[in-house]
Formats: C-alpha cells, sequence, structure tokens
C-alpha cells in the first residue's frame, strides 16, 4: 500500500461522505469566529430559523476592529464598534465554547488565542473567515480561511462542502544562519514559488529546518502559505508540538493527554508517500528577506537591489513590476539598505507571540528609534503574550528604544481601526501582505522579519541584521 | 441565490495580475453588517481620487477617470475580464459581494485564488477560467470594439459573442454547476445529510474524546 501524507490522513479522518465527482462533506472540529466576518452568517442562520450544530466547536474573540490604545474610552468608531457589539450579541444568543472579548484579558488576534488556548489541536479540522487561518497547520491540524456563506454553512452543520486540494512538500533543509528567520525562510519560498503557485494545494512544510523551528516560527511559516495561495500549511506533530501544547488551558489532561498523544504521533506523512509537487529548499545560504513590491513574491535578500522590469520578458509580468515601483516609489537597482522608512510596525497574526517580541526587543535593547521614523509601534498578538512580554521586561526595553508599546490586535496588519499608513510613507512591517493600500491608502509596505523591522526603525532604514547579531 | 443559466453582457477588461481582495473592497468598508451595499465601493482606491470611508455620499466623489470601469465605454459591463490569480489575498466574501452589487455577474480569467473563487460560487457569481491565450484575444476585443459584448451559457459552459463568431468552452465542477443553474441553498442540501453528520460526530467524539 502507498504510503499516505500528512494532508492525507488529515482529510480522510474527516469526509463524512463524497460524491462520485469528489466533491465531499468534511466535518469541522473546530470553529474560529471574529467580528468582521460573522454578522452576516450569523444573519442568515436566523433568518433561516437555524441554529448553530454545535457551539462547543466556537471559540470567538474581536480582533480586527479593536483599537490598540485607550482602551479605556472603548471603540470610538460607532461603525467599528457595531460590528464589535454585534459579535457579543450574536455569541451571547447562541453560545461558544469560549469567548474573549473586547478587552478581556484573554482577548487578542484569533490566531495567536486559537493555539494559545489549546483550542487548535493536532489532527483538528480548523476553520475561520480569514485566510491566514492556515497559521493552525502549524499544529499537524488541516487548517484553512472560508467566506462568510461557508461560515454560516459549517455554523448550520457543521461541515463543509469541499474538494481534495493537492499535495505539495516544501522540504527545506539545513540549519538557518544567525539573524535569519521563519519569516525570512517562508517569504523566500513564495519569492521561489510565486503568490499563485500553491493555488489548489495544500503545502506541508518539512525538512530539519523546519524540525527545528519552534512551534512559533512553525505558525509564522504555514501563517504564510495563504500568500503562497496555498488555503491550508501544515507541519508533522512531533515533540515541539507536544512540548508547546502540554497544560494549555483547552488541551487534553492526564489519561486523556496520553490517549490523544498515541493517536498524534501518528500525523506526520509516511516515508513512502508521495506529492503532487516537491520544491527543494537548502536554507543554510538564506539571507533575511525584504520585499520591494506590492505582492509578497515581490521580495529580494537585504543585501540585494530593487529589480528592474526591463530585465522581465513576461509583458504582464513586467508591467506589475513597473506599477509596484511607481506605487512604492522606488527606482530600480536601488540597494535594499539605502530605503529609508517612515513607521515600522511589529505585530499581526504572523509576528506577534513572545519569541517574535524577544527578537526584536534584543534588538532595540540600549538602541534609539531614528528621528526620521515618525512612529514605531509593537502590538503583541493578545492580552497574555502582553502580559508575558511585560512580565520579561520587554515593554520598558522598546519604550525606551522610542517604540509605542499598544494593546493586542489585528491593528495596522491590515488598518481597520485607527492604526493606519497615510498616503506615501514607507513601513517596514512584520505582517503578511504588501498589496497597495493594505496599511492605509497609499501607504507603502515592506515585509520583513521582526528582527528586521526593529533594526531597521534603529537605523531609518533597512539594515542587514546580521551584522547587529 | 439566484440561478444562473445565460448571461449576455457588456465586457470590461481589467488588465493586471494578481487582482487582490484588498484591491476589490478595502478594509474599512469591511465594517459593515450587511451582505448589500458594497457596489458604490467596489475597487474604491482605484476608482475614486480621494479617500472613501463607510456612509459617504459617493455620488458627489471625484472620479478617477483613467481606471477602466470609468470610461463611458465599459459603464454597465456585466463581465469582468481580468489575469491570473485574481482574487489572492484577504477570504472577504464582501469582494464577490462588491462585484455583483456592482452588476458584474460573471469573471473570466485564467485562474483565480481558491478562496475567493468559492466565494464566488456561493452568491451566484460564475467565475470563468479560460486559457490566457483565449483571455489576449479577449482583451484585445474589450480594447478594440466599443460595446463588446459576450454570451455565456452555462448549460452549455460556453463563452462567445453574440455572433458567435468567437466561441470557447470552460470546464466546471458538476457539484458547482448544478447548484449555480438551479440557485440551489446548499446548507439545505447539507442538511439532507444531517444523520451521516451525526453519525459520523458520535463516533468522532467517541474515538477521539479529548475533542469533546
Amino acid at each position: 500500500m502507498a504510503g499516505r501524507t500528512l494532508y492525507d490522513k488529515l482529510w480522510e479522518s474527516h469526509v463524512v461522505r463524497c460524491e462520485a465527482d469528489g466533491t465531499a462533506l468534511l466535518y469541522i472540529d473546530r470553529h474560529l469566529v471574529h467580528e468582521v466576518t460573522s454578522p452576516q452568517a450569523f444573519e442568515g442562520l436566523r433568518l433561516a430559523g437555524r441554529k448553530p450544530w454545535r457551539i462547543e466547536s466556537i471559540v470567538a474573540t474581536a480582533d480586527h476592529n479593536t483599537p490598540t490604545k485607550d482602551w479605556a474610552q472603548g471603540i470610538r468608531d460607532p461603525i467599528s464598534r457595531i460590528q464589535v457589539e454585534t459579535l457579543d450579541a450574536n455569541i451571547a444568543a447562541t453560545g461558544a465554547k469560549a469567548y474573549f472579548p473586547f478587552r478581556d484579558r484573554r482577548q487578542g488576534i484569533v490566531h495567536v488565542i486559537g493555539p494559545e488556548q489549546g483550542a487548535t489541536l493536532p489532527g483538528m479540522t480548523v476553520v475561520c473567515g480569514d485566510s491566514h487561518t492556515s497559521t493552525h497547520g502549524a499544529f499537524g491540524a488541516l487548517a484553512f480561511g472560508i467566506g462568510t456563506s461557508e461560515v454560516e454553512h459549517v455554523l448550520a452543520t457543521q461541515c463543509l462542502i469541499t474538494r481534495k486540494a493537492k499535495s505539495m512538500l516544501v522540504r527545506a533543509e539545513g540549519r538557518l544562519p544567525a539573524g535569519v528567520t521563519a519569516k525570512d525562510l517562508v517569504l523566500a519560498v513564495i519569492g521561489r514559488i510565486g503568490t499563485a503557485g500553491g493555488s489548489g494545494f495544500a503545502i506541508e512544510f518539512a525538512g530539519a529546518a523546519i524540525r527545528a523551528l519552534s512551534m512559533e516560527g512553525r505558525m509564522t511559516v504555514c501563517n504564510m502559505a495563504i500568500e503562497a495561495g496555498a488555503r491550508a500549511g501544515m507541519v508533522a506533530v512531533d515533540d515541539t508540538t507536544f512540548d508547546y501544547l502540554r497544560g494549555r488551558p483547552f488541551a487534553p489532561m492526564g489519561e486523556l493527554w496520553d490517549k490523544a498523544m498515541a493517536y498524534w504521533r501518528t500525523l506526520r506523512s509516511d516515508p513512502e508517500a508521495t506529492f503532487d509537487r516537491v520544491v527543494d529548499v537548502d536554507v543554510s545560504s538564506l539571507r533575511p528577506q525584504v520585499t520591494w513590491g506590492t505582492s509578497p513574491e515581490m521580495v529580494v535578500a537585504v543585501d540585494g537591489r530593487v529589480p528592474d522590469p526591463d530585465n522581465e520578458r513576461d509583458p504582464t509580468r513586467r508591467e506589475g513590476m513597473a506599477r509596484a515601483l511607481q506605487y512604492m516609489g522606488l527606482t530600480p537597482n536601488t540597494l535594499i539598505a539605502e530605503i529609508a522608512i517612515d513607521k515600522v510596525f511589529i505585530g499581526s497574526c504572523t509576528n506577534s507571540r513572545i519569541e517574535d517580541l524577544r527578537a526584536a526587543a534584543e534588538v532595540a535593547r540600549g538602541r534609539h528609534v531614528a528621528p526620521n521614523v515618525r512612529l514605531a509601534m509593537v502590538v503583541p498578538g493578545s492580552g497574555l503574550v502582553k502580559a508575558q512580554a511585560e512580565r520579561e521586561g520587554l515593554d520598558r526595553v522598546f519604550r525606551d528604544a522610542g517604540f509605542d508599546w499598544r494593546e493586542p490586535g489585528c491593528s495596522m496588519c491590515l488598518a481597520m481601526n485607527d492604526d493606519r499608513l497615510e498616503p506615501g510613507e514607507r513601513c517596514a512591517s512584520t505582517s503578511n501582505r504588501n498589496f497597495e493600500g493594505r496599511q492605509g491608502a497609499g501607504g507603502r509596505t515592506h515585509l520583513v522579519s521582526p528582527a528586521m523591522a526593529a533594526a531597521a526603525a534603529i537605523a531609518g532604514h533597512f539594515v542587514d541584521i546580521r551584522r547587529l547579531v | 441565490m439566484n440561478p444562473f443559466r445565460i448571461v449576455t453582457g457588456l465586457v470590461a477588461p481589467l488588465d493586471r495580475a494578481n487582482v487582490d481582495t484588498d484591491a476589490i473592497i478595502p478594509k474599512q468598508f469591511l465594517k459593515s453588517i450587511k451582505r448589500s451595499g458594497f457596489g458604490p465601493n467596489l475597487f474604491d482606491e482605484w476608482r475614486y481620487l480621494d479617500r472613501g470611508e463607510p456612509g459617504m455620499d459617493n455620488s458627489h466623489r471625484p472620479e478617477n477617470p483613467n481606471f477602466v470601469l470609468n470610461l463611458p465605454r465599459y459603464r454597465g459591463a456585466e463581465i469582468l475580464l481580468a489575469r491570473r490569480n485574481f482574487g489572492c489575498g484577504s477570504s472577504r466574501e464582501h469582494a464577490p459581494w462588491a462585484l455583483l452589487d456592482f452588476g458584474f455577474r460573471a469573471l473570466i480569467a485564467p485562474s483565480y485564488a481558491d478562496i475567493f473563487f468559492n466565494n464566488c460560487f456561493k452568491n451566484g457569481l460564475l467565475p470563468i477560467v479560460l486559457p490566457e491565450n483565449a483571455l489576449d484575444a479577449l482583451f484585445d476585443a474589450a480594447n478594440v470594439h466599443p460595446g463588446f459584448a459576450l454570451t455565456i451559457d452555462l448549460e452549455r459552459q460556453t463563452v462567445a459573442t453574440p455572433d458567435g463568431a468567437m466561441q470557447w468552452r470552460f470546464e466546471l465542477e458538476a457539484f458547482r454547476k448544478h447548484c449555480l443553474l438551479n440557485g440551489l441553498d446548499e446548507i439545505a442540501l447539507t442538511l439532507g445529510h444531517a444523520d451521516a453528520i451525526r453519525d459520523f460526530e458520535s463516533r468522532r467524539l467517541h474515538e477521539q474524546p479529548w475533542l469533546a
């Protein structure tokens, strides 16, 4: 018998039924809910007179709209406030396994709090009305983003109508050099396969470089699988997974833990399993990455230069590059290290966990934000991450260095709240998307790792972190 | 959901690859708790010269005269031509809602991002996949001939000029076609299997009690 991939195992263990054409009914274990993509789903459910199928599957929080300062004043934007209050009311009416509303000390970015609470477990199917749900695949789970109609479908039926994707193995071997992180690894992979390279695939990240990553690093990698076009990214379960989960509030305990662990150990691709596509990456020569354009695939190493569209032969690509350079206000062949920045954002579901904050603080310690940087903000991924950082004194390190230390939330990753770029402002950001207008209309985003963002804040322009560590 | 059978409509060409859902409907409009009313803010940052906010009267905002959907010849378009990886990025279903609310019934592109593609079908917006060379021909025609229109026949899975001079066949999964043709409520279909779901669930929670 041919071996099975991790994805095969996760898929097959959740198929309720399958039609002849491959359309399957897939059972969903965990449904993460936030305020932006759920109100229309709850309303649809009400209008049809339907009830949620399994409220114990629901873990909810408000994160996209919430402000990151002056919490005592509540949410000042009335439209945002209505949306957050609508989630409060919907959860109050239907119930949930857990709800972390605005200002709860455990509130935070939905993709940070799921793992933090042990609400994301190996072997689960995890969905959320948010494309970065791929994050949870780091736990050997099948996790992917869905639209609002599908949120309603999962609420009503605990299932999704879907089809199996093709499988891709990204095999990252070698050892990451000092100063080069999970973020650089995944940006380099996206640069190589492109933002549509993973379309139609579920990606398993494997190899020595992935096994060596912490759970937080694996989450960063899986988080950005969607930026390569793959709905799901995943990593096999190992001792690193168990060490992270043990003792989390919603993780099993005692005998149940032992029983679960015995099953979870099987959640890895069999050695003889085959994939539809394999991408090999040697990380030992990888350099810190910086995006230069308006798509995550537009990325180069920090010691490189802004590319020249004239060297691109494909006309659609060439035009896309030229348009990106115009939007970004960059000239071809400029050294990345010569690009000055106006703002710095350290946060998002990609890079707002405690290890990210430690890495950034390490760079900021004893230094100061450059005078040309108008705002350098640190937004922890959750209230618990914030509290942990404060216990370690990281807030003082950041504040002393001239950074703003904020309340948790999605913040300037997508700029739905007041945290945003003004037209023309250039930002070193640890988030996941450098699309036009993503961080504010006319704003210019460069995606980097937390240490690289902190270093850019200190220098006022991009610098090679390897010279600082 | 309204059934989709045959649509004949004016064609507008959006000649960019990797158009993301942030561009299709910027984040500030996601604060709405409704499904409707997103059309005036479709492609807001490209379409208008000022900064759009929810609740604005869009009828008095300065339009960008160079944006393709603002050109008089493409006003009232119901079919949008796009390039590869259309709809990448965020899972926001507000993107297909905005396209539909604006008046589009179908999209034609060489490829789409997975979540966006899925979201279209849930709302009766048909995302047609045609090869790059077909798109090149369609972009040429839409650029050269004012009033260029196409007829999409879902039952026959064809895209054709009304005179039949140009015609392509497109592929589509049988289940999706069936739901679109009949405007079916997928939740009702799934609840038809409620017993199977309940059986599966109780077996699963018994075998993996830590999920309970």
